[in-house]
């Protein structure tokens, strides 16, 4: 005891080499460290690609997509190619999704629909995307008098019925693809810019941001390296939820008859064009738009809350 | 509370002003006036008619007379069927759309909060997954296809409920679930995770302790603030389903004010267009506003804030 305690008091140099243990090997294993270390992203892909659902609806988006832009190449029928004598066919090996009243093959019109539809959807939700993450984040970054008045702006918008909006919109500027995504870009937005900002409003007080501004980092840093990368899980979720609601307008549209103009068709068009034959048993002209409108809001959907879920920090196990 | 109410009313006010004002730029940015498309007319009755519509007047005039007949009520007759007046159509259409939209906010909204709750309790169970199933495919069918699908199905093929039209109570089942579906599914799935969130909650536990039945727990303990992110999103869900009887009504030939309405879309029929759409937006904004006041009556930390103020 007496001896140890005068052991101690020797200088660091002076520790005799016996006092050191090699450390055994399992030890050093032991302390390894297991799991590699992964970023934010890379570990929300592995959590998303446990969830079986979203990973279901991300497969079918993909194919859908590649379907939309190479189905028509492997039809040997034009779009618009009328076949009088061959209206209204059911399916078969010759019409895979049968013919419409024109004869027109509705395998090659669905996927023809299948472009405007995700043209007009994903056109919508970028759009919503900019706007949103520019207002949002001056509205949440400024803060105070500017905030206030950009949040009352917005809290008016909010209160429009929006649907109705793009109603009068397209009534006045006519039906067009551009028309449409403006009508819905034009009420789309806010939902994306209330995100953004109250996002950036939480982020923008955290330590690390200070540090940022401590280094003399400027305000467009700061918005580009320290905001926009934490506020990014919220906003791409909030995307993937806008397209299903923006293919839901743009069919609904179509199906009050201010959809897209003929020669083209939308999922929605086809629709519309559908309903007054339903009743003579021509189900397959309903079938296949109906369907594909159906199953891709549903891979929206279920791909969004799966991202919700993938892309939340507090869930990070 | 009465702070809120009052900023919430003016609000309501503004955004009414903005629809109609909104409305007004919109239908006179169309070049032309309504009686100059298809047949030529004499230049006195174009001027008469003009006259009558009153569209001789410069258009600031124009606004206030607009103005004026919104804050009457009277949007005066409708350009395609001059024998009829805004109001009549409104007054013929609107009871039955009422109706129509109603039944399917009480049906959506009561069964939506059963299975949302049978769900909750069976956590993991065969009705949670039967809820979470239904849940989904409701949010991703359109109400358009549900109801064409219900009238192939159901009218036709089976010849259970008549496949159009609104006279009797059968006649309603089809357009009302077919309209209820989608916002029940968004209810049943709410319900379903704040009523998870709340049944691990201490107090629930307390009240098991205590020895209740657990009925009484749901019922009484559990539900009331469960409930709350349902009523948070019983605006916007009104506002979908007053939408969704547009093309309800078109589908099951139902007269009600969405009919009239799409009418005078494919007419362009300005009068109605303006009488509708106005009608429509303060109808929404009013009941927007309800909800917000009913939430805020609703939420409990809005009344514990109150007490702490009144010790």
């Amino acid at each position: 005891m007496t001896k140890n305690h005068e052991s101690t008091t020797v200088s660091p140099n002076q520790i005799p080499d016996e006092w050191f243990r090699k450390k055994d090997k399992d030890l050093i294993e032991a302390e390894a460290v297991v799991r590699p270390s992964l970023s934010y992203w890379k570990d929300a892909w592995r959590r998303l690609k446990q969830n079986k659902l979203a990973m279901t609806g991300l497969i079918f988006l993909v194919i859908l997509a590649l379907l939309a832009i190479f189905g028509p190449v492997f039809s040997p029928h034009e779009v618009d190619g009328m076949d009088l004598p061959n209206q209204n066919q059911p399916p078969s090996a010759e019409h895979l999704f049968g013919t419409d009243e024109m004869g027109r093959d509705v395998f090659t019109r669905t996927w023809y629909g299948a472009r405007i539809s995700l043209f007009v959807a994903l056109a919508a939700a970028l759009i919503d995307f900019f706007i949103g993450i520019i207002y949002g984040g001056i509205s949440g970054y400024k803060g105070g008098r500017a905030d206030g008045i950009m949040m009352r702006v917005i809290e008016v918008l909010y209160g429009l019925p929006h649907l109705l909006v793009v109603i009068l919109l397209l009534v006045v500027m006519g039906p067009s693809l551009t028309t449409i995504i403006i009508a819905l870009t034009i009420t789309g937005w806010v939902g994306m810019a209330r995100i953004v900002r109250g996002q950036v409003l939480q982020i923008k007080n955290y330590e690390f941001v200070t540090a940022s501004k401590s280094f003399g980092a400027k305000t467009p840093r700061i918005i580009r390296k320290n905001l926009l990368p934490n506020t990014m899980g919220p906003i791409i979720v909030q995307m993937t939820l806008t397209v299903p609601s923006a293919i839901f307008a743009e069919a609904f549209l179509s199906f009050l008859g201010l959809g897209i103009q003929a020669p083209f068709a939308s999922w929605g068009v086809m629709a519309n064009d559908a309903l007054p034959v339903i009743l003579s048993g021509h189900w397959w002209r309903l079938f296949f738009p109906a369907f594909f409108i159906s199953f891709t809001m549903f891979a929206f959907n279920v791909l969004g809350d799966g991202l919700q879920d993938a892309l939340d920090p507090k869930l990070r196990g | 509370m009465l702070a809120y109410t009052i900023k919430r009313f003016f609000m309501m006010i503004v955004t009414i002003l903005i629809i109609s004002t909104l409305t007004f730029i919109l239908m006179h940015s169309i070049p032309g006036s309504p009686f100059n498309e298809e047949r030529t007319t004499n230049e006195t009755i174009q001027a008469n008619l003009e006259k009558f519509y009153k569209l001789d007047e410069p258009l600031p005039v124009q606004y206030l007379y607009y103005l004026k007949s919104i804050v009457t009520f009277d949007f005066g007759p409708s350009i395609k069927k001059p024998n009829e007046t805004v109001n009549e159509l409104l007054a013929r259409g609107f009871p039955i759309s009422f109706e129509l939209g109603m039944t399917t906010i009480l049906v959506a909204v009561i069964s939506g909060i059963l299975l949302g709750t049978f769900a909750a309790l069976r956590h993991n169970g065969f009705i949670d997954y039967f809820a979470m199933t239904f849940a989904v495919v409701g949010i991703s069918v359109p109400n358009f296809v549900l109801a064409t699908l219900l009238i192939q199905k159901l009218a036709v093929d089976y010849n259970i409920f008549p496949p159009a039209t609104w006279s009797s109570p059968m006649h309603m089942v089809l357009p009302v679930l077919a309209l209820a579906t989608g916002p029940m599914a968004i209810i049943a799935r709410l319900t379903r995770s704040s009523m998870l969130e709340v049944l691990t909650q201490d107090y629930i536990r307390m009240a098991k302790a205590k020895g209740l039945s657990p009925f009484r727990i749901v019922a009484r303990h559990a539900l009331r603030n469960a409930l709350m992110p349902v009523v948070t999103i019983m605006g916007t869900m009104l506002a979908g389903i007053l939408t969704g009887t547009f093309v309800i009504e078109k589908i099951f030939a139902i007269p009600g004010m969405g009919k009239y309405f799409v009418e005078s879309i494919n007419n362009r029929d300005y009068p109605v267009i303006m009488g509708t759409t106005v009608f429509y937006s303060t109808f929404l904004v009013f009941m927007l506003f309800v909800v917000d006041i009913v939430y805020g009556l609703l939420d409990p930390r809005i009344k514990l804030h109150k007490k702490a103020g009144d010790a």
